[in-house]
């Protein structure tokens, strides 16, 4: 089938303009719809995690990864593959806690507010507002659906005027349940 | 330039939860049931101004509102959906259908008739960010969409008269 031939990653790149731009003018129409802007935030998340639960399929089947044995290595296929892969860039992994449970990403340039052409400017009123916040709520959805229940959330934002953009993951525990009986 | 690349299935999924975000905030008003549509449009559009903008920036000025039409099919297209506009039909008086054989954001959906009935709000988007390009390049237009059958879909773009 030509779907299948279609798989490689390569075919799948677009023009990061219209995403980034497309991105922008749905927090622009969530700033209209709601009234503030933890409301925003929450919905952005919830968006994201709608994604995430559906792109782990996606990349999964692109991907050839299999499980993770422990949350290092999650780390390690968060960022240097799946950023890769959906967004083009490999963020730095630090900042382990002791315990191996929490780590940071950190982002150089977020893909979301296309570093080269500063697209994006939160206006004064805006301040609360965390522009990015999707990219919490698809690695929750995604990570979530392989049985992993984790904290993500925004510990640094370059459009608050922070030298780097931190995602900071917090493991929270494995899924155990309801998997049918008879399955892995 | 150095080019930072997005994923079109990441692409679409965004579509999607936007897609679900109108549906959910235009509510269930029965008089008003364009209204979804009408939000995707109007988030488009902005797209679209925004684009085209940073695309045309080094290209020659156009001869005609056909010109400039070909260039929304065969550049912009390209750019944005990767690929060109298959077929392109106009009566020479302000209306243009530009027909796309396998619309980048009906591709996964079906390849028959088959959920034909949802396919206007996987449109609406675009609608908006044909118009909105358009609109910065002084042509003020409207944007409708048909699907005969997916993922083929015609955009009609009828220009207003002044």
């Amino acid at each position: 089938m030509s779907r299948q031939t279609n798989r490689g990653t390569e075919s799948k790149k677009m023009n990061s303009e219209l995403f980034n731009l497309t991105y922008g003018s749905l927090v622009a129409q969530l700033c209209k719809d709601y009234e503030n802007d933890e409301d925003v935030n929450k919905q952005l998340e919830k968006m994201g995690y709608n994604i995430g639960v559906r792109l782990i399929e996606d990349f999964l089947a692109r991907s050839n990864v299999g499980r993770c044995h422990d949350f290092r290595e999650t780390a390690d296929v968060i960022a240097k593959v799946a950023f890769k892969m959906y967004l083009g860039i490999t963020p730095t992994i630090t900042n382990w806690s002791p315990a191996g449970d929490e780590f940071s990403l950190i982002l150089e340039n977020n893909p979301l507010n296309n570093p080269l052409v500063d697209f994006v400017e939160l206006p004064d009123n805006h301040s609360n507002l965390i522009y990015s916040n999707m990219l919490c709520g698809v690695l929750r959805g995604a990570l979530e659906m392989v049985q992993m229940a984790v904290d993500v959330k925004f510990a640094q934002d370059t459009l608050k005027g922070d030298s780097v953009t931190e995602i900071r993951m917090k493991f929270i525990r494995r899924i155990e349940d309801n998997l049918p009986a008879g399955e892995e | 330039m150095r080019l930072t690349m997005a994923d079109e299935t990441l692409f679409a999924l965004l579509h999607m939860e936007m897609i679900s975000h109108a549906h959910k905030s235009a509510g269930e008003n029965d008089e008003d049931q364009g209204k979804h549509i009408r939000i995707l449009e109007g988030m488009g559009f902005r797209v679209g101004q925004g684009l085209i903008e940073r695309l045309t920036k080094d290209s020659p000025s156009f001869r005609d509102d056909l010109d400039t039409v070909k260039f929304i099919c065969k550049d912009f297209w390209t750019i944005i959906f990767k690929k060109q506009i298959d077929n392109l039909r106009t009566n020479h008086q302000g209306t243009y259908v530009l027909q796309d054989n396998r619309f980048l954001l009906l591709t996964q959906i079906s390849c028959s008739k088959q959920y034909l009935e949802e396919a206007p709000k996987f449109l609406a988007y675009t609608c908006g960010l044909i118009k909105g390009a358009l609109s910065n390049l002084g042509i003020s237009c409207t944007v409708s969409a048909e699907v005969p059958v997916m993922p083929t879909c015609k955009f009609q773009v009828v220009v207003s008269k002044n």
